[in-house]
């Protein structure tokens, strides 16, 4: 079949603030640069970000980037990569004041700067006091980035493919990497896009898990193109979940609720956290405030008719307070919950949220894989940045406010290093004829006619069974079935048909193509989960409660042809500073 | 041909429902499958306009803490918020 080609010095997918930041500085550096988006670019998941972004700006309290570094190492409960935090760190400043000359506008104080807010995990003096970090524009800081990014874009020409989806990427019999297929949702017709750099900037995929606070576009699609292309997944086991979603909705309930004073109760009324983290409490970071929920709930003290939730009260801050300062909050809880929580406590649960894992990256954004023998090394012209990637600044766990810091500093660190790669390379490679067959073929496995399993009752099937088997608490056992029941489902895609097959806008088809993406991330994330057999940030086992340096302090990487986890070394030298080493994490 | 356009237009909505926020997907796909065969042309038309606001100034109506000015969006926004607590 012949399909439309274009071509273009960088592709870039996915048109988050990872892949906006790394557009504008192609294009301002005179590179002919596509972007594609399944959704228009400003409905891109950053939008949804409210808290902040972390600089050690220290316009509030002291701060500066080695304590932010301590923080985010410690965070990372050491499985971060040092030569990428103390790189992300050093440019925090810089990137928020980049946002400010974009036209963010940033909430300031009352002489003019930036304010910064507290957030969990972050201190002052390697461990010392609670630290304020976290930059924000009011409660719309993702949507602020977007928009200004999106229009600064515009302004330097990048051309946008919206409403396209990409379907799988392109490599040459060298390795290299060469642009991808991607389709017009509006009329289900193919283009080919030739690059000689490509950026997957995807987000993340929250969609594996039935409560949830992302956005359903959040399905892992840069993760699984990645792995099909045989590109591993690095750490997929480390799952954040949020601690307070709406118990059962998963709407996410900030935490500036805990940052301006509320707190979480249980059954007995109980201020629990002060048992979890004396010193921290309710803002330790956000593992440890999941597990004890989780801790609470199990061990029979949970809220709500079935037990299975705390509560987090505001209501003692006086309805004044409550109103004036989360307004958001209050509204989101009026609509879906129909109360008030100047009144009422919020029922709130452990929520699926972030994916700290991904696709593995060294800190100028290069797509490295390991060599038969020997040490890694990049595929040429791949590059990944933002929830999608792995560089890895976030370890085991990642901290509030950092993560649109990395889709901003990581974004722009690809961009920079593809500026470089361009020079050097000045042509297009010849496109193989056979490299668009494997995307033709998934396509065309989707127009079989007949009856069959629907897309539906598979994803809600799997969600279920990521919730049950590969959540906050694991064992053995619980992943194990948890493996078998995935593999199993998986071996069930064939069934599935579509009635579908219309070309307009047909969004049966996106979905089915999205499950093809969740049922490969759901594997790489139970398989590299049941292997790794200890405790360590946001993967926490029953079986094996302790975190084990000796053995485990190496990142894992999940092959999708032979569905084995094998491992790599934690990158523990930084770039300029000492090392931190492994400590116990106390908050 | 009437159900063939009428699928076509509600495939297109649907994705336009597909947004960066879990609170725009939930309230607006839910309404759009729990309401769309009873929606008339007019407010297909008051939908598709609303769909076309920013992310942002969709969760503050949706959340009721903002009012449209446009009336028949408004009316909309209203019968979306029925149908979340319905
Ligand atoms: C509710 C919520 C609140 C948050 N608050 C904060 C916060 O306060 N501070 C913070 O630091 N972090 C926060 N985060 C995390 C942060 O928002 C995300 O990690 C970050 O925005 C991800 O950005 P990204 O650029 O990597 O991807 P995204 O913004 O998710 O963008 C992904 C892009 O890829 C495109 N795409 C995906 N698949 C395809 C495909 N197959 N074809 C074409 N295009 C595709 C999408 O259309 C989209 O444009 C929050 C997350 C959530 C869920």
């Amino acid at each position: 079949m012949e399909i439309a080609r274009r071509r273009f010095d960088t592709l870039i997918i996915g048109a988050g603030g990872g892949g906006l930041r790394a557009a504008l500085h192609l294009s301002s550096a005179d590179a002919h640069v596509a972007v594609v988006s399944k959704v228009f670019p400003t409905r891109s998941h950053t939008v949804a970000a409210q808290g902040g972004v972390n600089a050690a700006l220290a316009n509030v309290r002291p701060d500066n980037w080695h304590w932010h570094m301590f923080d985010t190492v410690k965070g990372s409960d050491y499985l971060g990569d040092q030569d990428a935090i103390e790189y992300m760190c050093r440019a925090a400043p810089q990137a928020v004041y980049e946002l400010e000359h974009f036209g963010v506008p940033f909430s300031r104080l009352d002489d003019g700067r930036i304010y910064q807010r507290q957030f969990g995990g972050q201190s002052m003096n390697f461990g010392g006091e609670q630290a304020a970090r976290t930059c924000a524009a009011a409660d719309r800081t993702g949507h602020a980035i977007l928009q200004s990014l999106y229009q600064q874009n515009i302004r330097a020409r990048t051309h946008f493919f919206d409403e396209y989806f990409a379907i799988d990427l392109i490599k040459d019999h060298e390795g290299y990497l060469l642009g991808a297929v991607v389709m017009n949702i509006a009329n289900s017709e193919l283009l080919l896009i030739e690059a000689k750099t490509t950026l997957l900037a995807t987000g993340g995929a929250g969609q594996l898990f039935r409560t949830n606070t992302n956005a359903l576009i959040n399905t892992g699609d840069g993760m699984a193109m990645a792995l099909r292309a045989g590109i591993p997944l690095q750490d997929m086991e480390f799952f954040q979940f949020h601690p307070t979603g709406i118990a059962g909705k998963g709407m996410l309930i900030s935490e500036a609720v805990r940052g301006e004073g509320g707190y979480l109760v249980n059954a007995d009324g109980e201020r629990f956290m002060e048992h979890y983290a004396p010193n921290a409490k309710d803002l330790a970071s956000r593992d440890v405030v999941s597990r004890a929920i989780a801790t609470e709930v199990r061990e029979g003290r949970g809220c709500g008719e079935h037990r299975d939730h705390v509560l987090l009260k505001v209501d003692h801050l006086g309805a004044e307070t409550v109103h004036q300062r989360l307004p958001g909050i209050c509204d989101m809880v009026r609509t879906f919950l129909g109360t008030d929580p100047a009144e009422s406590p919020i029922p709130v649960a452990p929520t699926a949220h972030y994916t700290m894992g991904g696709i593995p990256t060294n800190r100028f954004g290069q797509v490295i894989v390991p060599l038969q023998h020997g040490p890694e090394e990049p595929v040429p012209g791949l590059y990944a940045a933002g929830e999608c990637a792995c560089v890895s600044v976030h370890g085991a766990n990642r901290l509030g406010g950092n993560s649109l810091l990395d889709i901003l500093v990581f974004g722009r660190a690809a961009a920079n290093h593809i500026v470089d790669y361009l020079h050097e390379n000045r042509y297009h490679k010849p496109c193989p004829t056979d490299g668009a067959d494997p995307a033709l073929a998934r396509l065309a496995r989707w127009e079989q006619q007949g009856d069959g399993e629907t897309v539906d009752h598979l994803r809600t099937e799997l969600a279920q069974i990521m919730e049950e088997n590969c959540g906050v608490f694991r064992t053995e056992e619980v992943m194990q079935d948890g493996l078998d029941k995935v593999t199993a489902l998986s071996g069930r895609m064939g069934d599935v048909r579509l009635t579908d097959h219309s070309k307009i806008f047909n969004t049966a088809r996106i979905e089915a193509l999205e499950l093809e993406n969740l049922m490969d991330v759901a594997l790489a994330t139970v398989a590299s989960a049941l292997q790794r057999k200890e405790s360590r940030g946001a993967h926490s086992r029953i079986d094996y409660p302790e975190r084990d340096d000796v053995q485990w302090l190496r990142h894992s990487l999940y092959h999708r042809d032979t569905r084995t986890v094998d491992y790599k070394p934690v990158r523990t030298r930084p770039i300029t500073v000492d090392s931190f080493p492994p400590k116990e994490r106390v908050y | 041909m009437q159900t063939d356009n009428s699928n076509i237009t509600r495939n297109r909505l649907a994705w336009q429902c597909r947004r960066g926020m879990r609170e725009l997907d939930v309230l607006l796909l839910g309404f759009l499958e729990q309401r769309y065969p009873q929606l008339g042309t007019g407010d297909i038309d008051s939908f598709t306009r609303l769909l076309e606001y920013p992310d942002n100034v969709l969760l503050e109506w949706l959340l009721g803490h903002m009012v449209p000015s446009d009336r028949d969006v408004a009316h909309i926004v209203q019968e979306i918020r029925h149908a979340a607590v319905s």
